[in-house]
């Protein structure tokens, strides 16, 4: 992009002396990888002309860990942590699709409870990641204040993490089969005492940044997406939602029993970073419901009972194990062997905070996956940024990251 | 919704006969085998065609099965928001072959068929960029091929002496401990210490 890109005439018609020897080159940036709007771990070259981005070139895999294949050589079972460390702001949304897999594979049912269980935890792992992703966001366009109100709210969201699994992040809490523990009615108490506290810390959230005059000169109109560029870049999530189009997997492919629950999938207008903020927020609302009503489902009768479909695939009970040998025998092998699934393919996909978070299966009828394929919604979003971004300023690269929720966890593996 | 996979596969095995080898819908998912050269032609018809729709493309990787003459499966995922439905295609593509590349049709594979070159060492033909993704610059190899050891060949330390980071070639101080669990009992070939003196 070298040579005569800059107009050399002025308004009153004076033109510059130096015409022709001027040669203005583009400027050559790196974005990251340790600007703190990268997310994490981004080097992104950016090609500059002035302040406008002409070229986006990112550069990922900074945190590649290998997990594909460190999954081939190992159980099942012990897989399962690997997919709390992908996107390690939600992290039990991730396991939930590793599970769904396995249970297409070998036909497990899951127990009512458990799967109830699931949904609240998966929206729990929702307002963590909306509420890090709009309050980071709001950061990095210059708002200090909304990330130290959302951690406190996340801290609070993690300590029911720990009283469930006694793991606040890398929680390993969705089993095949089932849940890995039952909650005490305690903590189902606890968190219906905090969901309907939430919406009003949601307004302050909201009265910071809704109406802010620097929050909107920023986020509007920055980084639309038409309808032709979700289908061009696999888009999904809030990246689909924010332009408009009701495609959620909770409602369009319902897995687990979401199918019994009450919400609404909130809709952008514009899609750009602003209504994409906001449909943030109204799902923040709309999983603070979800929560509510799974808890009063846990308490219902049909909601009782045991958490983990008995079989080969999950440990007998503890009380069991005491005086059967069968269940001694089995809960060794359990943890040492593993358990086999039977041979074949499938693809399992769950609406994580980000989007389409799935997972392809392979398995080869052993007690290790034959090969598994994480899809990350990330990936899909961030590949895109050079499209989105061109012809944006240099400071709205910030915003167009925060808006795209980039975990770097995820999109490297 | 398997007959609706079901009717799907007849369509495009009728309409796209010289590509397709064979479908089958199994756990409720549509499987569609094509010949790896067709497949542009055949994901342009999976975009387009009013049946199907397949606007989105969810995923592309790829399998190594190193035993087969084929070495490699590509896989495929595509999703269609309007007919609400998924579908995966698979092609073998031998080590030697070159895979045609979609990204003139799906913008969205570009990523994806990096990462499938990087890490299987597929070459994709008519790839504006294929550059290797995740792995380290200047890296060698092909991880997720069977044949590559998970440990890896080198690995990177920051040297005190030298101030830097430094690569080496990778120095275990015991063996990968890589335990095979599966029970000798079940299905057993082999024959068990001191079973060979009954006969």
């Amino acid at each position: 992009m070298d040579g005569d890109i800059r107009h050399n005439s002025y308004d009153d018609g004076s033109e510059d002396v130096l015409t022709g020897e001027q040669s203005i080159r583009n400027f050559n940036i790196n974005f990251g990888p340790q600007h703190p709007a990268a997310h994490g771990v981004l080097r992104m070259v950016l090609e500059l002309d002035g302040e406008i981005v002409e070229r986006a070139d990112p550069h990922i895999g900074l945190l590649h860990r290998g997990t594909e294949k460190l999954m081939e050589s190992r159980t099942y079972l012990q897989n399962t942590p690997y997919f709390d460390r992908l996107d390690y702001v939600a992290p039990m949304n991730q396991e939930h699709a590793w599970c769904l897999a396995i249970e297409k594979l070998t036909g497990t049912a899951v127990p009512r409870r458990a799967s109830i269980i699931r949904v609240l935890f998966s929206e729990i792992g929702r307002i963590l990641n909306h509420l890090l992703n709009v309050t980071t966001q709001a950061m990095d366009v210059g708002a200090l204040t909304p990330p130290l109100w959302g951690f406190e709210e996340r801290e609070k969201l993690m300590i029911f993490y720990e009283r469930a699994c006694g793991a606040r992040l890398h929680a390993n809490y969705f089993r095949p089969g089932g849940v890995h523990q039952d909650l005490p009615p305690a903590l189902i108490d606890d968190i219906e005492i905090w969901a309907k506290a939430f919406p009003q810390v949601l307004d302050d959230i909201e009265g910071l940044l809704t109406e802010n005059r620097i929050f909107k000169q920023r986020n509007a109109d920055i980084c639309i997406i038409t309808e032709e560029e979700i289908s061009k870049w696999g888009y999904s999530g809030v990246m689909v939602r924010g332009s408009g189009f009701a495609w959620d997997l909770r409602r369009a492919q319902p897995y687990e029993c979401y199918d019994e629950f009450d919400f609404k999938i909130a809709v952008g207008k514009n899609g750009d970073c602003y209504d994409r903020y906001l449909v943030r927020v109204a799902e923040m609302r709309e999983s603070t419901s979800i929560i509510l009503q799974a808890c009063a489902k846990l308490r219902a009768p049909d909601g009782q009972g045991d958490i983990l479909s008995r079989g080969k695939l999950t440990p007998p009970k503890r009380a069991e194990m005491k005086t059967s040998m069968e269940a001694l025998i089995h809960h060794f092998k359990l943890y040492t062997e593993g358990f086999k699934v039977p041979a074949g393919e499938v693809y399992a996909a769950v609406e994580a905070p980000k989007g389409e978070f799935g997972v392809y299966l392979v398995a080869d009828g052993t007690n290790k996956p034959y090969r598994a394929k994480i899809r990350a919604p990330g990936y899909a979003h961030l590949q895109s940024i050079d499209a989105v971004a061109k012809g944006h300023q240099l400071a709205d690269v910030s915003a167009i990251i925060g808006t795209m929720d980039v975990v770097f966890g995820e999109i490297d593996r | 919704m398997s007959d609706k996979l079901q009717a799907l596969a007849d369509h495009l095995a009728a309409k796209r006969a010289g590509d397709v080898i064979s479908t089958e819908v199994v756990h409720g998912e549509l499987t569609v085998t094509v010949k790896a050269a067709a497949i542009v032609g055949f994901v342009q018809f999976l975009r387009d065609d009013a049946e199907c729709r397949f606007t989105t493309l969810v995923d592309i990787t790829a399998i190594d099965w190193p035993e087969r003459v084929a070495r490699f499966d590509m896989v495929w995922h595509f999703l269609s928001m309007w007919k609400n439905q998924r579908i995966r295609v698979k092609a073998a593509v031998a080590e030697d072959e070159m895979c045609p590349s979609i990204v003139e049709v799906y913008p969205a594979s570009n990523w994806y068929e990096r990462e499938v070159f990087d890490m299987f060492g597929i070459l994709f033909s008519g790839h504006p960029d294929l550059r290797r993704l995740l792995t380290d610059y200047g890296f060698r190899g092909h991880p997720l091929r069977k044949d590559f050891p998970t440990t890896g060949y080198i690995e990177l330390r920051y040297d005190e002496v030298q101030k830097r980071v430094v690569y080496e070639p990778v120095k275990l101080a015991q063996e990968y401990r890589q335990f095979d669990f599966l029970s000798p009992w079940e299905g057993a070939q082999s024959v068990l210490p001191g079973d060979e003196k009954r006969s």
